[in-house]
């Protein structure tokens, strides 16, 4: 920690001016927000906050952070907006061009592949955005893909993604995992406790985190369709 | 060209690297959309490139041996994230096809992409040239995938643990081996002739008839289920085989590898007690000990570990196991060790 404290001159850099700094052009900025999915064992829920945020200001209160991809996936980026709008616009399009190429609409699974290698080919120039889709494989069984930056995957039974994710991953995983807790009943999870402890999640998450708050957007993904809840959190 | 000279264009190699993984995303309708980021991305090759504002995943431990008894790989199972544990229960070994596996390090999604494009690569091969790519050519051709990025932050050390069972008995065929030899492709073997070894290697390997006519003369031992057990068949073309291919170009072959921050504690288990005459258990649990005391010590590894047994059949793979048991088996040990010890002083 110290090393941080002070500069190469000896000086404190939080304090002291310790020579001319040059400020670059960063494409990036954040715009914070956070993004939760839950899998069930016919059913899934994708959520997130409605917050949109730059530094100390809020750009808006009313910008969710899911999106519906087709009946059965729903997505949830966080990070930079910009490069949330670009890309879920390009997945549309590719969703799109297999519906017409092959007749039938994209699985989960292909999607989250499919997603790993359109953020694969950014390499170099990332989309600098926290991604989870949430939706119904193939056999009606709730899934949830997380993904990195750079398009690394893998599938979960629950994630929590973007500005509070530190905060609330280690609450699912004690919750929804029962990780590391001793003569406890794993209980499976039912669609109504699960709305209840996203709500609940997010309810926490507010209050700790800056970035996150305004209001929470649900989407459950079951076989008859998506349905959306709204429930207002902290505003300030 | 002036256009070149306005739009700030290079042609250098590094305009290829931005080529090859937009490629991946399949058919993109979006041409002018490629173009522009090609361009930006190639203004922004000539000065310094974009920081990115979050890290990467890196931090493991992996480590393969070979012994008598064929290849064992073992690795933990945490992604981490510059400090936070960004999957507890990530899988670093990937199967490639049944005699071949790879483990990852480095970055997670440069392994990951890497991994399924070399799976890709070694599949068309096969499907091109009737056989299956080596355990030598795949190492080649992942270590020549990767060179182009040399320089860049792509980040990928693996190990390829594979089994070659491209061998065939000879003497059973010498006969129609001379018949044989300028037919090159030869695909008339009966089944009812093919020696016993054949049924025993992997059922998709019809194409390592092949290799007959490469088959040289002083191949006249390595049936695959004849291996001596004094001796390291290593520098042969069958059998076990061992390498690691790292993106700063490194191929090595070998016959024990631990890569990544807890390769060191790996290494210190490892070196000890590796030997060829190992026995399957024995092999095991020294893979299992050496990734739990890897764990033990280096803190971007952690959760399970992975254990997988190659052999001329294939990969078998055992049930991920957490370690966390493990601290508190290995505590009552040391302290029952230390009750022990006392009661002997005191006699």
């Amino acid at each position: 920690m110290f090393a941080q404290v002070y500069g190469d001159n000896g000086k404190m850099k939080e304090y002291h001016y310790s020579g001319p700094v040059e400020h670059r052009f960063s494409p990036y900025s954040f715009n914070g927000g956070t993004v939760l999915a839950v899998a069930g064992e016919d059913f899934a829920i994708v959520a997130s906050d409605t917050r949109l945020s730059e530094g100390y200001s809020i750009h808006s209160r009313d910008s969710p952070k899911c999106y519906k991809l087709t009946n059965t996936t729903v997505i949830g980026c966080s990070g930079f907006h910009g490069d949330c709008l670009t890309l879920t616009k390009i997945i549309d399009a590719r969703l799109k061009m297999y519906k017409h190429s092959n007749n039938k609409s994209m699985t989960s699974g292909a999607i989250a592949a499919m997603l790993s290698t359109i953020l694969y080919g950014r390499r170099f120039f990332p989309y600098y955005v926290y991604n989870i889709i949430g939706g119904l494989d193939e056999e009606g069984k709730g899934a949830v893909y997380s993904f990195d930056p750079v398009g690394s995957y893998q599938r979960d039974t629950y994630k929590a993604g973007g500005s509070a994710s530190a905060m609330l991953q280690p609450l699912l995983d004690n919750q929804i995992g029962f990780k590391n807790m001793e003569g406890v009943q794993h209980l499976p999870l039912n669609q109504e406790k699960a709305v209840q402890l996203v709500k609940d999640v997010f309810i926490s998450a507010a209050e700790r985190d800056v970035y996150t708050g305004d209001a929470l957007r649900i989407c459950i993904v079951t076989k008859e369709g998506i349905k959306e809840e709204t429930v207002p959190l902290r505003k300030d | 060209m002036a256009l070149q000279d306005v739009s700030g264009f290079q042609d250098t190699p590094m305009s290829h690297m931005w080529n090859t993984p937009a490629s991946l995303s399949g058919s993109v309708p979006f041409r002018c959309d490629n173009r522009h980021t090609s361009l930006s991305s190639l203004s922004t090759s000539s000065s310094p490139p974009t920081r990115r504002p979050f890290p990467l995943s890196h931090g493991t431990t992996t480590l393969a041996f070979v012994f008598q008894g064929g290849v064992i790989a073992a690795a933990d199972t945490r992604a981490s994230c510059s400090g936070l544990v960004a999957c507890p229960s990530a899988q670093k070994i990937l199967p490639i096809h049944s005699h071949l596996l790879v483990t990852t390090s480095g970055s997670g999604a440069d392994c990951m992409l890497w991994e399924r494009i070399l799976a890709r690569e070694i599949r068309l091969y096969q499907l091109r040239h009737g056989r299956r790519l080596s355990i030598t050519g795949s190492a080649k051709l992942l270590s020549h995938m990767l060179h182009p990025f040399k320089g860049t932050d792509v980040c990928v050390a693996a190990i390829l643990c594979g089994w070659d069972v491209e061998e065939v008995r000879v003497e059973e065929f010498k006969g129609q081996r001379v018949d044989r030899m300028g037919s090159g492709r030869d695909d008339s073997i009966s089944p009812a002739k093919r020696p016993i070894e054949e049924t025993v290697m992997s059922t998709s390997d019809a194409c390592s008839q092949d290799d007959l006519t490469d088959c040289a003369c002083e191949r006249t031992r390595h049936a695959v289920t004849d291996v001596d057990l004094t001796r390291s068949p290593v520098r042969d073309r069958c059998g076990p085989k061992l390498f690691y291919v790292c993106s700063d170009g490194t191929r090595l072959q070998g016959e024990l590898f631990s890569v990544g921050s807890g390769s060191p504690y790996a290494y210190g288990v490892l070196d000890g007690e590796v030997r060829w005459s190992l026995n399957e258990e024995e092999a095991i649990s020294l893979a299992r000990e050496a990734v739990y005391r890897a764990t033990h010590r280096d803190a971007y590894s952690g959760n399970c570990v992975d254990l997988f047994h190659i052999t001329a059949q294939g990969y078998c793979r055992r049930d991920r196991e957490d370690l966390r048991e493990e601290y508190h088996r290995n505590r009552e040990r040391v302290l029952k060790r230390g009750k022990e010890e006392s009661e002997e002083d005191k006699k």
